[in-house]
């Protein structure tokens, strides 16, 4: 184990990937002479020289397509979107050929790609470079959605979405890069894909979130621990296919739950876990199960508007209060 | 050649009936079977399905309209054959009613109601509330959890006796829970374990205040109900006799036949009074019958067991056809389900006709005697109470022993006190040794 940030866990998931398997090759805007938007890919190119390590243009389209290319002929692609807003460039390659192109080929090919891309807000970056429109992703058959909220996730699960054989988009949150951890050194340390995790026990609430904001319900959990009240944190890690297991496992033993997530609350992530509840546990249902998400505006630039559009941990707290009628 | 559709006569005191809804819309084609329109008698809703085969060319009058039975309603044309409005008037003219009307104010209503409709809603509030506002019962009458409700009835609470601390009084798990445990303390496990049949709390209402009249409007089923218990009740000589029956090896074969039964198939008191009934009225066939003129008495071959099924502003019979034939499982899941219809407002014609004698059992509500108006043109009618502890003197000793009181209803003119006091007591053989029940 070492205490790293989640920045320097991802660097060290692809640098082992690069270094385990020859055919794993990174691309996108800035990724080797600067070292990355985020310096996560500092020093790679006079390691890994430039066949492996590849600048792109500003077209995001290419960055996709091509690495979509490069996987049907047998590589392992990580291209890199500097943010997932610009995802939406690459919208047709990413739904209409990643997603698809194993299944309406009958499984001829295989498409080992990974997507990594920055999503989230609070950085004060304007509305159309702050979204978290992940649950659009994780919406479509056929692409495998990830978004790590500790370190040691990230390291684990960045690699075994390099080994895995199905494109996955792989989601960071920026301001996550800094949050510290205990991350294993073990150069094959995987986390499986599509599998949620408890990362704190509690038999009063089950707080569902995933990337940033399992850090806040975690923050959240220890205020209402003060309160006398244990709350059990699950972090969905994987969006599609999205685990409920642990969740239904948790919600039968506390009856309540709160679901988080920093994307806008319609047709979100929370909707989807709380349906899902009420499918699955309807008998054990105590109270409505409440939804925290951002408000549903363009992310303000102003730096106070901005947090106060975005999920804090007070919402969590208080909405656990909410569904716990104290 | 297209054919004329008319207000179907659905039971044999049907005068009239409401068209609620058109299920084929004009134009659209029509299977002969289908399920054309929805009509609601004072009975219940039921689905007209079409004689013919073809397109519904014409609706002849429009949702919520009330008409005699046999009025002409549609008019269901072959594929290909238009029917000039000359043709139609010819049709209704024959079938003894007045030229349909044109409709071309009604197109234009369509059109606005239509523009009404593709009107956007308001957003919805992003912060709503989780309830509306309105006070709407909630389901089970008691808001309460699922949770809550789950756990009520597997304990067999009765969730009005527990107080709610939730959202306007909502009953979670946690005031179940609390309720247990006030019962353990108080030593009144059987009370909070058993459905008790005390009244509900009292509704909250300000003290002083004195309400307005209210003039209400009687709902068709209300009218019925009315004028048959009136006319039952002047023109047709009751006499009432009244018995105990003991019902401890009831209680105790039910339990145990239910140990074997999933819990979807459990039997009711009721379900075993019933067959009873059907089996007690076999050997007095003299009950199980109608006047059918002034010198005639008929004697029904069949046993239907009509059982009283209280709904939303009335009650309802639901009928057990052949009930001396049928297994009590059968009885139990004929009778459930019909109920639940009837509850509903779903009930089929077929569920509600033939009775040939009826049971009305009030002793879910802690009844302990009553009497009841025979529906006629029945002859009896069981009014069933609840079953209780009570003290009992047996062998000269006093015990505790179950019983119910039942009250029957007979009309003079078929049948008198000895033969009817014979049922009665026939009827004690089957309740008290309720073995002879499954046979």
């Amino acid at each position: 184990m070492s205490r790293m940030t989640m920045r320097e866990a991802i660097s060290k998931a692809l640098w082992e990937e690069m270094e385990r398997d020859e055919s794993v090759f990174i691309q996108g805007e800035e990724v080797g002479l600067w070292g990355g938007t985020y310096a996560v890919t500092k020093g790679f190119l006079d390691h890994f020289g430039e066949k492996r390590v590849r600048d792109t243009p500003i077209a995001e389209a290419a960055i996709v397509g091509s690495a979509i290319g490069a996987a049907l002929t047998g590589l392992r692609p990580v291209a890199e979107l500097m943010t997932i807003n610009f995802a939406f460039v690459a919208m047709d390659h990413i739904i209409n050929e990643a997603a698809k192109l194993h299944y309406m080929f009958g499984g001829q090919f295989k498409l080992p790609l990974v997507i990594r891309a920055t999503s989230g807000g609070g950085r004060q970056l304007g509305a159309t470079h702050s979204q978290t429109p992940d649950a659009i992703f994780a919406h479509f058959p056929g692409l495998v959605v990830v978004s790590p909220g500790t370190p040691a996730d990230a390291k684990g699960l960045l690699k075994s979405a390099i080994r895995s054989d199905d494109p996955v988009l792989f989601i960071e949150n920026a301001t996550l890069y800094q949050t510290r951890g205990e991350v294993p050194d073990d150069k094959d340390y995987l986390e499986p894909l599509g599998k949620s995790k408890i990362q704190r026990e509690g038999d009063d609430v089950t707080i569902v979130a995933y990337s940033k904001m399992v850090q806040s319900a975690l923050e959240a959990a220890k205020m209402l621990s003060e309160d006398g009240i244990e709350a059990e944190v699950i972090d969905l890690r994987t969006l599609r296919p999205l685990d409920m297991d642990p969740v239904i496992e948790s919600f039968k033993r506390t009856n309540r739950a709160v679901v988080v997530e920093e994307g806008w609350r319609s047709y979100g992530v929370g909707s989807e876990v709380a349906s899902r509840i009420y499918e699955l546990a309807f008998d054990y249902v105590d109270a409505p199960v409440k939804r925290v998400a951002q408000a549903e505006v363009p992310l303000p630039y102003n730096a106070k508007l901005e947090q106060l559009a975005l999920p804090q941990t007070e919402d969590i707290y208080h909405a656990a209060k909410e569904v716990l009628y104290g | 050649m297209a054919e004329l559709v008319t207000m179907p006569k659905l039971g044999f005191d049907m005068a009239e009936g409401t068209l609620v809804r058109w299920v084929k819309a004009e134009g659209e084609a029509v299977e002969k079977g289908d399920v054309i329109a929805e009509i609601e008698t004072d009975k219940a809703t039921v689905e007209v399905e079409s004689s013919y085969s073809g397109k519904m060319f014409r609706h002849l009058v429009e949702e919520e309209t009330t008409l005699p039975v046999n009025a002409p309603i549609a008019v269901i044309a072959e594929e290909g054959e238009e029917p000039t409005q000359d043709d139609i008037d010819a049709m209704v003219k024959e079938a003894g009613g007045e030229p349909a009307k044109k409709k071309v104010e009604k197109e234009a209503e369509k059109v606005e109601e239509k523009e009404k409709e593709e009107k956007p809603e308001e957003p919805a509030q992003e912060d709503a509330v989780e309830e509306d506002k309105e006070d709407v019962a909630p389901a089970g009458g008691v808001r309460s959890s699922p949770l809550a409700r789950r756990i009520a009835d597997d304990k067999d609470i009765k969730l009005s006796k527990v107080e709610g601390s939730g959202p306007r009084g909502r009953v979670v798990k946690k005031d179940i829970e609390r309720y247990l445990e006030e019962m353990r303390e108080e030593g009144r496990e059987e009370e909070a374990e058993v459905v008790s049949e005390t009244l509900q709390p009292m509704t909250a209402f300000s003290v002083g205040e004195v309400p307005e009249d209210q003039v209400v409007e009687m709902s068709r089923l209300r009218q019925a109900i009315g004028r048959r218990m009136q006319d039952s009740n002047q023109n047709f000589p009751h006499f009432y006799l009244s018995r105990a029956y003991k019902t401890g090896a009831l209680m105790k074969l039910r339990k145990e036949l239910n140990q074997l039964l999933p819990e979807s198939d459990k039997l009711s008191v009721n379900d075993f009074i019933l067959k009873a009934v059907a089996l007690a009225l076999r050997q007095y066939p003299n009950l199980n019958a109608s006047i059918e003129d002034e010198k005639h008495i008929r004697r029904y071959g069949h046993v239907n067991i009509g059982v009283a099924v209280a709904v939303e502003g009335g009650l309802m019979t639901v009928v057990v056809k052949d009930a001396d034939q049928k297994p009590l499982r059968l009885i139990a899941r004929e009778v459930r389900e019909m109920a639940g219809r009837a509850r509903d407002g779903k009930v089929r014609n077929e569920d509600i006709q033939g009775s040939t004698f009826s049971i009305s059992n009030l002793g879910m509500f802690g009844i302990d005697n009553f009497a009841a108006i025979i529906n006629p043109p029945e002859a009896g009618i069981l009014a069933v109470s609840a079953v209780q502890k009570v003290p009992v003197v047996e062998e000269g000793e006093l015990k505790v022993g179950s019983r119910m009181n039942a009250t029957l209803s007979a009309d003079h003119r078929v049948t008198d006190g000895a033969e009817a006091a014979e049922f009665m007591q026939v009827l004690a053989n089957y309740l008290e040794e309720p073995m002879r029940l499954l046979l």
